[in-house]
């Protein structure tokens, strides 16, 4: 197959960017997108030019270091699939596609296709966890958690911390993102303790951070790669309901 | 035999005390003096993220060092099936000392009983650790952890979280480590890339980085550095690791004096899905666990084209259920790999390139039911559908043998440090647990035994026994080693040739794929051994790196790691060929039983190959450290 892309360039944080122009040929419906990319720069980088930035690692989905908007869609057109997953016959021969970077006020672009998502690292950093030191955890079965508990937390942890949510979001509201960390906590045994003191530490930070707030349009939900439930946001809600009336 | 380099300082006493004692008889740092000592840990994976968070929890002032962009996102990410611990929970006769055994003869034989000993004994901890963190293993419905059970063991003793065990453990450890960054006992350094190790009066005390986003060339300088920075795998181009794995902080290092040891030994997985085209860029595991549902077979006939529905029962030959009739389709990994290998060479591999063997779930499905089996491995079915299309509740996965795992790294001693004082390696990156063939859910078990519960005393007792007089980063040995680093990245940008990095690595991967995969022989490692500098000449001399060096460049760094490969490949080789015997993953076509499993030669290779680096092109020196089994008498492994 051919496609005509439409990379998004940027030499640098404060230069201007543009979407440039390139031709991909002989495209292999077996290969990922990024493939597909590595491909193009392959070719750049023979021609001595400067190739296209982007960021990628595991290439399975679960890394979350993946973040291409692909013809207005983060990770693009297949739900729950991040877009190192997402294969080229998926396209069709001829077809052009737009590719940008994540877009939002606390992801400044890098480079290129590559962001700054720091953010996210601060907001976990605010209360994101169980606060235990290392050597006085009791016997692992000695807290027992049902398995409809476990089952629920887990999904909630899949969570990748991509920051999808965040690109598709027009207020760019990160509320998806740290939700799943407070729904995973807050059904747990474990993060009792702490349970006001986080959701409040951590909507703060993202509030710091410069990240909006969430108008309820579900756009969250649909671009995630792992299918986090929106009904996490409602229980943030509660969460951090519960914690004010605490007087938290 | 053993080398005045290598002293393993295993402490004395019967195998059960020998930690214990240990622990007793190490030094402490007392704790208002803890924040005095800075400690630099490379690497955010299980090992490097457990060992950063845990000494920001001692109160050690920490720096922490990644390439990603986010501590998160670590290779120990993408490990799928679990962390083996010998609970016992099952009832069904494990112990310490049975995982203690299972680790060394799984092992071939080839690692030091003392550490295997010891992570034995630790992996209860790491279970209490990880629960207490929050992480959502796997539950039964009684509300206690679930197990499954992974190859080379007949006990059912493998946590797990769906398919995801690593990614939860490693956010585990990751949040533990933001809230060190929160309390600012740890500081975050993401988005560098380990370029040099800094020795002052034969001590490690700093390190030279390139800052990813600004070109930035920074110098840190600490009391002592860890090296946490994962496997080489992607050595051979293709692998199941992360595309930004690399040798380079562990080749730099051992530039500087630090022994590599064992590099020859490289674990094979045996269910990844199969190449599909040039174009690929990297392979993808399909978690040894499926082993515990899935049959393994292929068509008894050769070249028996018929789509698998069609091949009836008698016409299959589920060769591991009747080679190994007491293990199955849970043999070793090796022995797994291997033998899918055989089953291709011998005309009856499926597929069309003929590459692959089937993971059939047809029997479980009509078991257990598709819920139960998708509630199991859905994450994993799903994956394999989007790579290859291909539903696998219908019909059988297609698999084969992928590069995995390396055993091979750094030499340290029992107290996890290498040969240059103050440098230590934990996780992946050392050589020091798995012997010649790692079994499946110990490489997260080792990280986090590692990070958790080993570093934070045998650190403790080498700064307090240490004399550690300040150094700084305008030290000389600094600014040696940041015009070292500076060099090289204008070296690179200066060969200005027409080949692709890409290409180059691809290349080198097929060398070793071809050479020094899973079959070697002394006339394939001879051969590659001509073809590695060969290719490394041609890199230095018609590579393209383009760009520039003061902002992000993906391509430099590319270029990076790829020129270190092709000096650390040759050593890897060097080593497959010095060991003319067979062991776990080290297959020598020259060395196996008449039935074709590997055979070992104790009387000669009973030993750790430690190399000494000698200059790029010149033959390394070999340090041994003679291997003693006091506990475990080495036999020929069977699994029949
Ligand atoms: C697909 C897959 C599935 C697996 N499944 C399992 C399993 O189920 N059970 C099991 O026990 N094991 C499994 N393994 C193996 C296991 O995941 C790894 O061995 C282990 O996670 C390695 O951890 P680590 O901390 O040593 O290194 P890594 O997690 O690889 O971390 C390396 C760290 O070092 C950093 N780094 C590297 N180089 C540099 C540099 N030059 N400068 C600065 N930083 C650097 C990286 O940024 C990263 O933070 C699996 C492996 C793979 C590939
Ligand atoms: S590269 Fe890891 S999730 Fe896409």
């Amino acid at each position: 197959m051919r496609l005509n892309l439409k990379i998004w360039r940027q030499a640098g944080p404060d230069g201007a960017g543009k979407l440039v122009d390139y031709a991909a040929d002989h495209v292999s419906p077996d290969m990922s997108f990024l493939e597909m990319l590595d491909v193009i720069n392959e070719r750049l980088v023979k021609q001595g030019e400067d190739a296209i930035s982007f960021d990628s690692d595991c290439r399975e989905g679960i890394c979350g270091m993946c973040s291409l908007v692909i013809n207005g869609v983060p990770h693009g057109p297949d739900r729950g699939t991040t877009v190192c997953q997402l294969h080229m016959r998926r396209f069709k021969d001829g077809e052009t596609v737009t590719i940008e970077p994540w877009r939002a006020r606390a992801f400044p672009v890098v480079k290129d296709l590559v962001v700054d998502r720091s953010a996210f690292d601060r907001i976990i950093a605010a209360g994101g966890y169980v606060s235990i030191n290392v050597g006085g955890a009791p016997d692992g079965n000695a807290i027992p958690v049902s398995k409809q508990v476990a089952e629920q937390a887990m999904d909630s942890a899949a969570c990748i911390g991509c920051g999808a949510c965040v690109a598709a979001c027009k207020n760019a509201s990160a509320h998806l993102f740290m939700s799943a960390k407070i729904a995973q906590l807050s059904v747990l045994p474990q993060g009792q303790v702490e349970r006001t003191t986080r959701v409040v530490a951590m909507i703060a930070q993202a509030d710091a951070d410069g990240f909006g707030s969430c108008s309820n349009e579900g756009e969250c939900e649909a671009v995630c790669p792992k299918e986090i439930p929106i009904s996490n946001i409602a229980r943030m809600s509660r969460e951090f309901t519960r914690a004010v009336f605490a007087g938290k | 035999m053993s080398s005045s380099k290598l002293d393993a300082k295993v402490p004395g006493g019967p195998i059960a005390d020998k930690w214990d004692r240990h622990k007793f008889e190490m030094k402490l740092v007392n704790p208002a003096n803890k924040r005095k000592y800075t400690v630099i840990v490379v690497g955010t994976g299980l090992a490097g993220g457990s060992a950063a968070a845990s000494l920001g929890e001692l109160g050690y002032n920490v720096l922490n060092f990644c390439i990603q962009d986010s501590p998160r996102r670590a290779h120990s990410i993408a490990a799928q099936g679990g962390i083996n611990a010998a609970k016992n929970y099952q009832n069904d006769g494990d112990s310490v000392y049975r995982l203690f055994y299972d680790t060394v003869k799984g092992g071939d034989y080839r690692s030091r009983e003392a550490n295997v000993y010891r992570l034995a004994q630790l992996s209860v901890n790491i279970i209490d650790q990880c629960v207490a963190q929050g992480v959502p293993f796997a539950r039964e419905y009684g509300g206690l952890l679930d197990n499954r059970s992974f190859g080379g063991a007949q006990v059912s003793r493998t946590f797990y979280a769906r398919g995801q065990t690593g990614q939860q453990l490693l956010l585990g450890a990751y949040q533990s480590l933001m809230r060190q960054v929160h309390q600012g006992a740890v500081r975050m350094f993401a988005r560098r890339e380990m370029l040099d190790l800094v020795i002052v009066d034969g001590k490690a005390r700093g390190i030279i980085v390139r800052n990813l986003i600004t070109g930035a060339i920074e110098r840190y300088a600490a009391d002592a550095v860890i090296l946490a920075t994962g496997g080489y795998g992607t050595v051979y181009y293709l692998s199941t690791n992360a595309v930004n794995s690399n040798v380079t902080a562990a080749w730099r290092a051992h530039k500087r004096g630090a022994l590599f040891a064992n590099p020859c030994y490289t674990q094979i997985h045996p269910t990844c899905i199969p190449v599909s085209g040039d174009h690929q860029s990297k392979l993808t595991l399909m978690s040894e666990s499926l082993r515990n549902d899935g049959r393994v077979w292929v068509p008894k006939k050769q070249g028996d084209k018929r789509p698998p529905e069609q091949i009836p029962e008698e016409d299959r030959d589920y060769y591991l259920e009747r080679k190994y009739p007491s293990f199955g389709n849970l043999v070793p990994r090796d022995v797994a790999s291997r033998n899918a290998k055989q089953a291709c060479d011998d005309g009856r591999g499926v597929g069309d390139s003929g590459l692959a063997v089937y993971l059939d779930f047809k029997d479980a499905i009509a078991r257990v039911g598709p819920e139960t089996i998708k509630a199991k491995y859905g994450n994993l079915f799903q994956m394999y559908a989007k790579i290859t299309d291909d539903d696998p509740y219908a019909v059988p996965m297609r698999i084969y043998p992928a590069i995995h795992y390396t055993m091979g790294g750094l030499w340290v001693d029992y107290n996890l440090m290498s040969n240059v004082p103050g440098l230590h390696v934990l996780g992946e990156a050392n050589f020091s647990d798995h012997g010649a063939n790692r079994l499946g859910a110990s490489a997260l078990m080792q990280g986090l035994c590692d990070g958790y519960f080993v570093i934070p005393y045998t650190i403790g007792h080498y700064l307090a026994s240490t004399a550690l007089p300040k150094v700084t980063t305008d030290h000389d040995a600094f600014g040696e080693a940041a015009d070292n680093v500076q060099q090289r990245i204008n070296q690179l940008l200066a060969v200005k040739g027409s080949r692709g990095i890409r290409e180059i690595h691809r290349e080198l991967g097929r060398i070793m794929w071809d050479d020094v995969g899973m079959a070697r022989s002394a006339q394939s490692l001879t051969r590659a051994l001509a073809r590695i500098p060969a290719l490394r000449d041609e890199f230095w001399h018609d590579v393209s790196v383009p760009g520039s060096p003061d902002n992000l460049n993906q391509s430099l760094e590319y270029a990076g790691r790829v020129a270190d490969y092709l000096e650390f490949a040759e050593l890897l080789a060097l080593d497959a060929l010095q060991r003319s015997e067979s062991c776990g993953g080290h297959f020598r076509e020259e060395s196996q039983t008449p039935d074709g499993e590997a055979l070992r030669d104790d009387d000669n290779f009973s030993y750790v190959a430690a190399w000494e680096f000698q200059g790029v092109g010149r033959a390394p020196a070999l340090h041994k450290e003679a291997l003693v089994f006091d506990e475990v008498h080495p036999t020929q492994r069977s699994y029949k």
